[in-house]
């Protein structure tokens, strides 16, 4: 069953053919087992989880159950779920117990699925490999030497190794599509205000974005259905008629123009990646599509104003912890300035003040125009180099990330080495546009490679569709890790 | 573009964050390498465009000015740090 598609899941639940307390055993059995290792989970609360699927399976004998009800899903740790410690990877918030959900959770509660549980997360989503969690790294299914990639790679680690039937994820610069491509499973980034940020702890508030992440695209659209939608508690929610994620799975994909930025296939990628990425184009054509030659000229500029950009709104959102209301607070202190100075050094690790302190300088007096506008407008040419492309093609691909997963380690003492890792992802949450990745073959040391998927805006079930085409006629979605 | 130990130090202040001389130092090379980084956008002309500070350019929505949260005192101040007769405690600031 822990193999099952979520739509073959839920109709041996609706058919009692399974309970959700057995499904929701099973996982906890297997995170039991598996997690030492792995480290994908933070918190895990397994009564509270049982006590959901008992309450899903009375809804599955009353014939009320959703496309969702009953089914195990794990939550990023940076969603704020009542009466779970909600951590966001981060010291600071280690004895955080929300009071309340976030728009999300309270969606999956609504749907009567089950949270399984917390995952792991780079602290305050800042990072690539998950080594910055206060909670230690996730380590990769496919390779336990290996990163899962981050900002979601608890969440990637989990849906990649069973653990959990599929999860939530967030990404403000790749961080949904770089963990899932690494860990060789399904993930989406919505277009931006599609899915609501309440209760979803803030990093750069402009750019983050929650999306599924599982095993195939038909997974995407079912769980996408139950955490889009309009909410008037996130201002920038956007109101827009509920849609059916799954409506255009099945479209045939002929005459579906494919556009390849030269940008995305230059110096940088790998050669393994390189190889799996035109081979899924192949896979492509033969499925009745054309490729069409597009450029993003300002894309190669995505790196360095996303780091000024998100490291501005973080260091403005991250102010809220001061050691007053929540969170951490220094045992031992002077004064008030000496408390808050205090707090946030010991709260925060490494790379979280790293970017408080680049955004805190951006914004500071003086450099205001120089980095920040500069910034935003150049943020502005690359948005309009996808407007430019989308004239000529319907959807953009290349691959998700230069390289397969990287060691543990590898990459540790150069910010910038990580922060070029996420060069082809950065581009999309600046134009706010969605993006996915999908399993598309496997490169150097047998690990997974990714394909991105590019849409325009609100063309989520397009890119579906598209994913769900290709995971059709190939087998890399289904191909699990042995543990 | 290399950041000068002051810059650091001021920036350290401004974002409250308690600092020794090592971590400055630590800070200021890393600082540097990643405003390198960043310098590469300065080239750019960008004369005439107009920023671009959210992903979709729609107009804030407003609302009735009406209360729409419930008291939730308690469950909020569960969770602080230090609280006496339903108020946040912080080091005296007033003589």
């Amino acid at each position: 069953m822990i193999h099952s598609s979520l739509t073959q899941m839920g109709a041996a639940l609706r058919a009692k053919k399974i309970s959700s307390v057995e499904l929701t055993q099973t996982y906890l059995e297997r995170i039991a087992q598996l997690n030492p290792t792995l480290n994908a989970f933070i918190t895990l609360r397994p009564e509270t989880s049982l006590e959901q699927a008992r309450a899903a399976d009375e809804r599955l004998a009353a014939g009320s159950a959703e496309a969702l009800t009953g089914i195990p899903i794990a939550q990023k740790d940076i969603f704020c779920a009542q009466g779970w410690l909600t951590t966001c990877g981060s010291k600071m918030l280690h004895n955080f117990v929300s009071p309340y959900d976030a728009h999300v959770i309270s969606q999956f509660n609504k749907a009567g699925a089950i949270n399984l549980g917390k995952t792991n997360m780079d602290e305050f989503a800042m990072g690539s490999s998950n080594e910055t969690s206060h909670y230690g790294p996730v380590k990769n299914p496919w390779d336990t030497a290996r990163v899962p990639g981050g900002s979601s790679g608890g969440t990637a680690a989990a849906v990649a190794a069973r653990l959990c039937a599929a999860a939530t994820g967030t990404d403000t610069g790749g961080s949904i599509r770089q963990p899932a491509a690494l860990c060789g499973i399904s993930g989406l980034k919505p277009t931006y205000g599609v899915v609501s940020r309440y209760g979803m702890i803030a990093f750069a508030s402009s750019l983050d974005q929650a999306g599924p992440m599982g095993r195939n695209a038909e997974d995407l659209a079912l769980l996408l259905n139950t955490m889009a939608g309009f909410d008037e508690r996130d201002s920038t929610s956007l109101q827009r008629d509920k849609e059916d994620y799954t409506r255009d799975l099945n479209k045939p994909l002929t005459g579906l123009r494919i556009g390849l930025p030269k940008e995305f296939f230059a110096d940088g990628m790998g050669s393994d990646v390189a190889k799996a990425i035109d081979a899924a184009i192949g896979e492509y054509k033969k499925l009745g599509a054309t490729v069409v030659d597009i450029s993003l000229p300002n894309s190669k500029l995505s790196v360095p104003v996303y780091y000024v950009l998100a490291p501005a709104e973080a260091s403005s959102n991250l102010s809220r912890f001061d050691g007053v209301r929540y969170g951490y607070r220094a045992p031992d202190y002077t004064d008030l300035a000496d408390m808050y100075e205090k707090s946030r050094a010991q709260g925060f690790g490494a790379e979280v003040k790293r970017r408080i302190m680049i955004g805190t300088y951006v914004l500071s007096h003086g450099y205001y125009d120089a980095y920040y506008l500069q910034a935003q407008k150049i943020r502005r040419l690359i948005a309009q180099d996808f407007t430019e492309a989308y004239k000529q093609c319907d959807v953009i691909m290349g691959p998700t990330s230069p390289s397969t997963a990287f060691k543990l380690g590898e990459k540790g003492d150069d910010p910038v080495q990580m922060y070029l890792s996420d060069i082809y992802t950065i581009a999309v949450n600046l134009a706010g546009l969605p993006g996915m990745s999908i399993p598309c073959g496997f490169g150097a040391n047998d690990m997974p490679v990714g394909l991105q998927i590019i849409g325009n805006y609100f063309d989520e079930a397009r890119m579906l569709n598209v994913a769900h085409q290709f995971q059709q006629a190939t087998d890399w979605h289904s191909r699990a890790p042995q543990l | 573009m290399p950041l000068s130990l002051a810059d650091v130090e001021k920036v350290a202040r401004l974002a409250r964050l308690a600092m020794n001389d090592q971590e400055l130092q630590a800070a200021q090379a890393q600082l540097s390498n990643i405003f390198g980084l960043i310098a590469e956008m300065q080239a750019v002309d960008t004369k005439g465009i107009e920023p671009m500070s959210h992903a979709q350019d729609v107009a804030q929505r407003l609302r009735e000015d009406k209360v729409t949260e419930s008291n939730q005192r308690e469950a909020f101040q569960a969770v602080a740090p230090q609280v006496e007769n339903g108020l946040y405690l912080v080091p005296q600031v007033i003589e």
